[in-house]
């Protein structure tokens, strides 16, 4: 495994940076890039596609991200893994997280606002992420343009959870157009989601 | 020296500008004061500058711009810098008047250095027919350069940057992919010969585009700068229009297409495909090509919306002039996808 530290670089810097390590591989194996910016990531993970690459990405910190990238056939980190996703995808199995508030709890608006934006940050640190997120009355502010969880529910997208918040609320509340991450849906889709899980969590 | 050169280019030009997202994010927030109805373009349009109507047939338009060294020559990246802000002016359809610096500098680094910025400056500014008046200067960690520009123009003849019309067609008038030629060499990849070609194309005034225009019925115009050419468009569309664009017809720096492959692409081009890249369908372009078309461009050309009745003769007069102007695509009526790229 070879470590790139990108950090405080530049687009393209970091791509570039990673690239070089790839082709110091001579072959199959796995390169991990530290970078402080979500652009840098996404623009790793256009080469990672490009190049048929699999790549993976954590987010550490505030400002920090570690994105993955395993190059052609790197037998046993390939097999960590692969243990490492189906034990994601055994404990995970359809859990679903509901919000439906902009607001975490009973009490002081100020707080509520402050507390959900921290349970849906703690959400991207954990281990085990959710399948999908449903957001509707109140909840739908958090998914659209003003939220401060926008750049939390993006990331978390990326690794995967489905995101849906309610068409009926953001039309209500004028919000259609503002809509940052995630789909539109309806009643029924959200009936089954919550219906069909596992778990459902309700903060 | 060496040591000068190293810290004055870091990340140049119109790459360095704010995600268009961001930034309207903090405009929607601030305070309007009381509506002056003689400013007839605002920032609560999108347009290039500010047009304010002094009487019935005067307008005056402002505009400004500045941005860090993209490339490594102090009196190009003045040529560029001032190329670019005056490029404002010519997309409202107006004419330059008097220009001001505004400059940032290192106090410690040599000011032979500025002096070149500067003169490359003020030669562009003499190009367009404008006055240099004046400036402000600040010392600051990094070098950054470029102007505010007032110009005029007659209040019944500004180019609104939306109000194009369906069936019209797109013409642009410089090449795409300057921002990734300039990333490229910045690491030392771009050839010689593709650097040339972005910075003439960087340093040529959009006057001259803009001249051959007059003779034209232009229903929308802008200038293709930081929120690349599918940006932009995005904007010209205003929500209300849809169009498609040809892909093999778009002028670009052919060494832009290896480049991106090589990924020498910015931060500032992923922001604007996280932007924009919703209101757009790619149908089989290739990743490069996609890339090109969210490069934010500096100093990039006229993006220009006319009649298809005009459009092929306002084409050849552009050619004719020696730009690599081209029609590029078409307005259509609102369709699901806004910006259709075949």
């Amino acid at each position: 495994m070879v470590e790139v530290n990108a950090m405080g670089d530049t687009c393209p810097i970091p791509v570039i940076k990673t690239k070089k390590a790839i082709e110091g591989l001579n072959g199959a194996g796995v390169v991990e890039t530290l970078v402080d910016n979500e652009i840098a990531v996404q623009n790793l993970k256009k080469m990672a596609d490009q190049k048929g690459y699999k790549a993976s990405c954590e987010k550490l910190g505030d400002n920090q991200y570690k994105v993955k990238m395993t190059i052609g056939e790197a037998v046993e980190e390939k097999k960590e893994e692969f243990a490492k996703k189906s034990e994601r995808s055994d404990s995970s199995e359809n859990t679903v997280v509901v919000i439906s508030s902009s607001k975490m709890g009973e009490g002081e608006e100020e707080l509520g606002k402050v507390l959900i934006k921290g349970f849906i940050y703690a959400l991207t640190q954990l281990d085990t992420l959710p399948k999908t997120m449903l957001f509707y009355n109140g909840g739908a502010f958090l998914t659209c343009e003003g939220s401060e969880s926008l750049e939390d529910l993006k990331f978390l997208k990326e690794q995967g959870v489905e995101i849906f918040t309610c068409g009926t609320c953001l039309n209500y509340y004028g919000l259609t157009e503002k809509l940052q991450v995630g789909e539109i849906t309806n009643m029924y889709v959200i009936a089954e989601k919550m219906t069909q899980a596992d778990k459902v969590v309700k903060p | 020296m060496k040591e000068n050169k190293i810290t004055f280019c870091k990340s140049g030009g119109c790459t360095a500008k704010l995600g268009a997202g961001l930034l309207s994010h903090v405009l929607e927030k601030l305070p309007k004061g009381k509506m002056d109805e003689n400013l007839l373009v605002g920032y609560d349009s999108k347009d290039d500058a500010a047009v304010y109507k002094v009487s019935e047939d005067l307008a005056i338009v402002q505009t400004l711009d500045f941005f860090p060294p993209m490339v490594e020559d102090p009196y190009i990246f003045g040529k560029i810098a001032a190329t670019n802000a005056l490029s404002d002016i010519y997309a409202m359809g107006g004419e330059v008047k008097t220009a001001l610096n505004i400059v940032c500098f290192p106090e410690n680094m040599d000011l032979n250095i500025l002096g070149e910025i500067m003169r490359g400056g003020s030669e562009k500014v003499i190009e367009a027919g404008g006055t240099l008046a004046g400036g402000h200067s600040i010392a600051d960690s990094d070098v950054k350069y470029g102007l505010s520009v007032t110009g005029i123009v007659h209040p019944d003849k500004i180019y609104p940057n939306n109000q194009g019309k369906p069936g019209d067609c797109l013409i642009l008038t410089k090449k795409l992919g300057v921002g990734i030629i300039c990333t490229a060499n910045r690491v030392g990849e771009a050839s010689k010969e593709a650097m040339d070609e972005a910075i003439e194309s960087m340093t040529t005034l959009n006057k001259y585009a803009a001249q051959v225009c007059k003779d034209y019925e232009i229903h929308a115009c802008t200038d293709v700068t930081g929120f690349g050419f599918l940006g932009h468009l995005h904007e010209m569309m205003d929500g209300r229009l849809s169009c498609h664009i040809y892909a093999s017809d778009i002028p670009i720096i052919k060494e832009a297409v290896h480049q991106a492959d090589e990924f020498m692409i910015t931060a500032g081009g992923q922001k604007n495909r996280n932007h924009v890249g919703n209101a757009v369908k790619f149908e089989n372009i290739s990743f490069a090509m996609e890339e090109i078309l969210f490069d934010p461009q500096t100093a990039g050309g006229l993006l220009i919306a006319v009649s298809a009745k005009e459009a092929k003769s306002l084409e050849k007069k552009l050619q004719d002039i020696g730009l690599p102007a081209k029609i590029v695509g078409e307005i259509t009526q609102k369709t699901a996808t806004e910006i259709t790229v075949l």
